[in-house]
């Protein structure tokens, strides 16, 4: 039975979801849109123009201290001193094992000052593993998910829009200003989840439904926000990653610095994947889905973890865990949907590109 | 997408399936409300010419970008064709569900089974819960 509806969440923006006709779904303990005039036109919308996101799902933790670097070093797989003041970077979250809790993007505010940007299912364990392994470091860790709505926007018009809105200079890609957007003072973050130039907004919830409407771009769902990210072959936690997999095998092992010394860099290092994720296209037929079983030569060796349609290149695509010997580009497989084989093939990352539209 | 409409001279199954009687023959379909509660459709596999279906049963399947939804037959019979032109449109069963979005078209072996099907009164009243 789905959760009762008083029960979930709601951002900032619900009354326009509603009221723009949104289907709204549970997702992660939250309401959110799924689609507004359909995934298909939205994803198009994206690709071609620009589209506008609420993800303010999405949670942040604030880490400020003397050690603020030093700790996120410890926590965090990339190598955090390498990201300037107004910088960004892409990490992931591992147990001491390797496995993988969750993939984060850290802003560095200051010198001393980093804001960690958490998914929404994940969340609160997140922010308990930093407080739990914040001792013994001069850091203050805080949840400060209530103090940010986000809304992304997205596309080749993205840039455009903002500009149109923005009292200041837009950040370049991989980098944060702190800036006032349709009059609040947003973190204006040069990063996405769609393979298409825009930003992110950091915005104070109460100013959200203010930015939302400023915003000239198509609203976009979370079902064409998993379309976009799966062509450009952008990994959901959740699906293409999870705690009983481990960064290297997820193709992730360009984030992990073991020499950082992070937790789980000891179970990492010299670990030699006997399985591996892997973009795939069909060419018969058919839609893959996540759970379909991969068969090399006939045989059941591997899982889909992300499938769909794509709108952009019109046929099924995936993600899978392939046995390393299946695993190089070209390689064909078959993928077990509900009962029906359909032949696919490896293909390299990212399976849309640019000039492919 | 269409406007909601339900017409009158077809049986209705409560799995919002449609069937269109034709003398001995029938042509089967989805619903508005089915179309509607999927979202776009972007992939429909149809079951084989002669290949048998069965009331109450699935006998293919309709995908959305997000979803995969069963068909169910609303009567017994063999398929004697398939609509073809769903797989390059397949966008059809959301534009105009009850023609060019037709599924199959099915020779019945009890015509009978007519009688338990719902007409359009009572169909719209089971949507209404």
């Amino acid at each position: 039975m789905p959760p009762a509806t008083q029960t979930l969440r709601r951002t900032p923006l619900f009354d326009r979801h509603r009221a723009a006709g949104a289907r709204l779904v549970p997702f992660a303990g939250w309401e959110m849109p799924v689609q507004y005039e359909g995934i298909r036109q939205e994803h198009l919308a994206v690709r071609t123009d620009a589209g506008a996101f609420d993800v303010s799902h999405m949670g942040e933790v604030e880490t400020s201290g003397t050690d603020a670097e030093r700790f996120l070093q410890r926590v965090l797989s990339n190598d955090v001193s390498k990201i300037a003041v107004g910088g960004a970077q892409y990490s992931v979250l591992c147990r001491e094992d390797g496995g993988v809790l969750d993939d984060l993007f850290t802003y560095r505010l200051a010198d001393d000052r980093f804001l960690t940007v958490t998914n929404a299912a994940n969340h609160e364990r997140d922010f308990a593993w930093f407080a739990e392994h914040a001792e013994g470091f001069d850091v203050d860790v805080r949840d400060v998910a209530a103090d940010y709505a986000m809304i992304a926007l997205q596309g080749p018009r993205a840039r455009a829009i903002l500009e149109g809105q923005l009292e200041g200079e837009a950040p370049a890609r991989m980098r944060i200003v702190t800036a006032r957007v349709a009059g609040a003072e947003c973190l204006v973050c040069g990063t996405g989840y769609t393979g298409e130039d825009g930003v992110e907004l950091l915005v104070p919830p109460d100013a959200a439904p203010a930015v939302w409407d400023a915003l000239d771009a198509t609203p976009v769902g979370l079902g064409a926000r998993d379309t976009l990210r799966l062509e450009v072959c952008f990994h959901l936690y959740g699906n293409d990653l999870s705690e009983d997999r481990n960064p290297i095998e997820a193709g992730l092992g360009w984030c992990c610095k073991l020499d950082t010394g992070f937790v789980g860099s000891d179970a990492l290092r010299g670990f030699e994947p006997q399985e591996r994720l892997v973009p795939f296209a069909f060419t018969d037929p058919g839609i893959p889905r996540p759970g379909n079983p991969v068969l090399v030569d006939g045989e059941p060796r591997g899982v889909v973890t992300s499938g769909s349609h794509s709108p952009c290149l019109g046929l099924g695509i995936g993600m899978a865990y392939v046995p390393v010997d299946a695993a190089t580009p070209g390689t064909h497989v078959e993928v077990d949907v509900r009962g029906k084989r359909r032949r696919a093939e490896i293909r390299e990352k990212p399976l849309y590109k640019k000039e492919d539209g | 997408m269409a406007e909601e409409t339900y017409p009158p001279e077809l049986k209705y199954h409560p799995e919002h399936d449609w069937a269109r009687i034709d003398g001995d023959e029938a042509a089967f379909g989805i619903t508005w409300y089915a179309q509607d509660a999927l979202g776009e459709v972007v992939f429909y596999d149809p079951p084989a010419v002669g290949a048998t279906v069965t009331a109450n049963e699935s006998y293919s399947e309709v995908e959305s970008v997000k979803a995969v939804s069963d068909v169910f037959a609303p009567l017994s019979g063999e398929v004697v064709a398939v609509n073809e032109a769903l797989s390059d449109t397949p966008e059809r069963i959301n534009d105009d569900p009850y023609g060019e979005g037709w599924l199959v078209r099915v020779r019945l072996s009890d015509p009978a089974e007519v009688e338990k099907l719902l007409d359009v009164d009572a169909y719209r009243k089971l949507l209404q819960g």
